[in-house]
């Protein structure tokens, strides 16, 4: 343990505030950060990290606060000043230029010459030098994009810290890692901390903050939520200060319902794929709520995209009916009958130039086929009867769907797959983003579905909402089912344990 | 269908007037720098006259602008229309320069363009490569089949039926802008009448959402590229059967440019989404009017392109989603 209150206060963040039009993204935010100290910071989706990070790397501008570094006040005009002033930040996508060679990427705007030539021997010789203390032996000639991620990342951190960065954010930097990787990247980090670098550690991997960070600062809508050194930070508090509940006293469940028996609908055995989520089994039955919950990036969402084919599994099998399916796309699981409204509308529901009739019948339309053009007339029932039994607040259906708030655009959406007819729904994240309102109707209409004998995995951040219409929950940590609740045990509180242990 | 766009965007201006006004002022300048613009005369049964010139002359644009709106309204670009023109001329040219009968020589032709279609879409759809890359491998490589079709000469030939698409007449109207009306008339039948457009226009806005609600966005993007190709391959064959002769160097030459703007002209945007099919027309229309105006007017033609890079940017200006913006600021400060 390092004893990091007594090193000098690197960097100072006191009462930064950033709004956009609708949201205060940041809220007074403090933050301090010691040289040689790796700070985790953590929090759930729209808790403010990113932009934490944008207003610190002069991405925006702030609305009111103030940042030290070295008792300096400082304010970044870009990254680039940012990274002049000691700020160097490496992302999950690594921004550097793949196309060019490693050196050139490690010197680029400051390569050596001599009669305004580019001397590349120079360059690609202190590139090797540069790298070799990172325990990189490779070719600096070649381009950036022939090596692994891993590489390109320790790369962009060696720029980064050779610029003469004093403070080093990493933005999610083991998302698309292995554990081998991972390993090696920790290890640098060590290095570097050793060497008196201040480290952001932006992660959704708990182990992961338990295995490098000496301290960590939760965020939450926009808010400090704490700052504690790791030691006096157990994962449960951890995890109830991300998610924003404490333990409950008493046991809330959900008003017990006989257990749904028969032959599951859909079922996947030993289904998974490498990189994205470990194979697991699931499956679902007729007239049954399944949730899915875990942290931000645990592999609530991929198991999702697994399922209805968004990506393809390179292990298991799937059964609908007790019959192995193949589901190698979307179009074959909306074949399947399936449906998927993703946590994602903006970029991955909603067609937001077409109105909303046709954002309502276009599954529908894809299952008939292109030559079957559903008439306008039905296309207008069709739509008009989803306007009215979703109550989607709107003056007409011909109105672009982009115009509608949240909560009507999610309705439009799950009437996209009603209008089909499903048997089994996926709902990534239903009720986020949308108000107070329309979140109880879409909880209201989740359970009506059910009732109806639809199958449904419902993928949710809100613990208590989840235990309340689930019949089994399946929690899952690190990209990994790791236990499936059900009956009496389906409560927030044992959901949040769950998630807690190791 | 017109009115239910008006409808749900009553803040701007009605769909289609920008082009529509702009056509109609064309044709005012042309009228005022040569007086008998308007003026019509039948002889052998068909109108002669500078407005049917225009019609005749714009129609392989507007031939070229259909599919290139269908291409562009799935966000996509084809560079190389006017290389498959070539391909396509050349080959039919050869061929009927062979004594193979008009229709094979037709089908040819219309397989050929078909086939680089294909091309295009896999490469777009299937392999992921931008459009804007992927048709210009054909764009360079098309006019060197066309070359090794012609074996780099210019292939002339004697067959009356093929010279009638290019210069032939049908209900009194010019061969060629007969063909563009039919093909105006079946893309439309087939967008519209069909879930095509609804797809295409779904692609275009968001490709993703389209995957994910289950439509084969492959196949329609495929799909897409071949009609726009086909297209290109009539367009060719109106070129080569006008001059009653292949040129494999000139056939077609920048006119994939023409089409672009045609299209862009006629409101449909570079990003992909909405489209119409009849202001790409009237932007093919508007384009060649210019053309013929300057011709008549006396000017040097050099005066064309800057002429028409100056009709482009005005109408352009009436699009601008930031120039509506600013007009609403001022109207509310007003």
């Amino acid at each position: 343990m390092q004893p990091t209150r007594e090193r000098p206060e690197l960097l100072e963040i006191r009462g930064l505030t950033k709004g956009f039009p609708g949201v205060l993204a940041l809220d007074h935010v403090d933050f301090t950060l010691h040289a040689g100290e790796i700070h985790g910071l953590l929090g759930e989706n729209g808790a403010g990290k990113s932009t934490l990070i944008k207003v610190l790397t002069g991405v925006f501008r702030r609305d009111a606060g103030t940042v030290r570094l070295d008792g300096q006040e400082i304010t970044a005009r870009d990254p680039a000043d940012a990274l002049s002033l000691g700020i160097g930040t490496v992302y999950q996508e690594v921004n550097l230029l793949p196309n060019l060679s490693v050196a050139e990427n490690l010197f680029i705007g400051r390569q050596p010459h001599r009669f305004g030539l580019v001397r590349t021997g120079e360059m690609r010789r202190r590139a090797a030098e540069l790298l070799s203390g990172y325990g990189l032996a490779i070719d600096v000639a070649n381009p950036l994009g022939s090596f692994s991620v891993a590489v390109q990342q320790i790369i962009a951190i060696a720029r980064a810290v050779d610029l003469s960065a004093k403070v080093l954010i990493l933005d999610e930097p083991t998302a698309s890692l292995d554990a081998q990787e991972v390993e090696s990247l920790f290890e640098i980090l060590k290095g570097l901390k050793a060497r008196g670098i201040g480290i952001v550690f932006v992660t959704h991997f708990l182990d992961q903050v338990y295995a490098v960070c000496d301290r960590i600062t939760v965020l939450r809508n926009g808010r400090l939520v704490g700052s504690k050194p790791i030691a006096e930070l157990p994962r449960i508090e951890l995890v109830s200060m991300m998610l924003g509940r404490e333990l409950a006293d008493e046991a809330l469940h959900r008003n017990q319902r006989p257990a749904v028996t028969g032959e599951p609908l859909v079922a996947f055995k030993n289904y998974g794929r490498r990189r994205l989520i470990e194979p697991f089994d699931l499956a679902v039955r007729p007239g049954e709520v399944v949730g899915l919950a875990g942290l931000l990036g645990s592999g609530r969402t991929e198991t999702a995209k697994l399922i209805f084919g968004v990506e393809r599994a390179d292990s298991g099998q799937a059964f609908v009916d007790g019959k192995p399916v193949r589901i190698a796309t979307p179009r074959d699981a909306a074949r399947l009958r399936f449906g998927f409204t993703p946590e994602d509308r903006k970029t991955e529901g909603i067609v937001a130039e077409l109105s909303i009739r046709e954002n309502i019948v276009l599954a529908l339309q894809a299952q008939r086929g292109w030559l079957h053009q559903i008439p306008r007339g039905k296309q207008e029932e069709i739509a008009n009867r989803f306007i009215k039994l979703l109550d989607i607040r709107t003056p007409d259906a011909e109105k672009p769907i982009g115009l509608l708030s949240g909560g009507n655009q999610q309705k439009a959406l799950l009437a996209r797959w009603l209008a089909t007819e499903p048997r089994f729904l996926i709902l990534d994240e239903p009720t986020r983003g949308i108000d107070v309102g329309a979140h109880a109707e879409i909880i209201r209409l989740i359970e009506r579905l059910c009732e109806d004998g639809l199958a449904l995995l419902v993928i949710s951040s809100e613990l208590e909402e989840i235990a309340s219409y689930s019949d089994r929950v399946v929690v899952l940590r690190d990209r990994r089912h790791v236990r499936e609740l059900s009956g009496a045990e389906v409560s927030a509180d044992t959901i949040m344990t769950t998630i807690a242990s190791h | 269908m017109s009115s239910v766009i008006q409808a749900s965007a009553p803040r701007t201006l009605p769909k289609g007037l920008p082009q529509v006004a702009a056509l109609l002022i064309v044709f005012l300048v042309n009228w005022l720098v040569f007086r008998d613009f308007f003026a019509l005369r039948l002889q052998d049964g068909r109108l002669f006259g500078s407005l049917i010139d225009v019609l005749n002359r714009g129609a392989p644009v507007a031939i070229l602008a259909l599919g290139m709106t269908l291409v562009i309204a799935t966000r996509g670009i084809d560079l190389s229309v006017g290389a498959v023109m070539a391909i396509a001329g050349a080959t039919a040219a050869a061929l009927t320069a062979e004594g193979y009968p008009l229709p094979v020589a037709l089908a040819a032709a219309a397989g050929v363009g078909l086939a680089c279609g294909l091309w295009n879409g896999i490469l777009v759809a299937v392999l992921e490569i931008q459009p804007f890359v992927a048709t210009l491998i054909l764009m360079v490589a098309g006019r060197g089949f066309a070359q090794l079709i012609t074996e780099g000469q210019i292939i002339t030939f004697v067959s009356d039926g093929f010279a009638a698409i290019g210069s032939g007449s049908f209900l009194m109207l010019p061969m060629a802008v007969m063909i563009a009306l039919v093909m105006l008339l079946i893309t439309h039948l087939v967008v519209r009448y069909t879930a095509l457009g609804l797809f295409i226009e779904a692609i275009g806005a968001n490709v993703r959402s389209s995957a994910y609600a289950g439509v084969g966005t492959k196949a329609v993007t495929i799909a897409v590229y071949m009609w726009c190709s086909l297209c290109a391959a009539i367009a060719g064959l109106i070129v080569t059967a006008d001059i009653r002769g292949a040129d494999a160097n000139n056939a077609g030459l920048w006119l994939e440019l023409d089409a672009i703007l045609a299209v862009v002209v006629g409101g449909t945007s570079l990003f992909g989404g909405r489209f119409s099919l009849v202001l790409a027309v009237i932007g093919a229309l508007i384009i060649q009017a210019m053309n013929t105006g300057i011709l008549l007017s006396g000017y040097p033609p050099e005066y064309n392109l800057i002429v028409k890079a100056i009709v482009v940017l005005a109408v352009l200006l009436a699009q601008s989603p930031v120039l509506t913006a600013v007009r609403a600021v001022l109207r509310r400060k007003a």
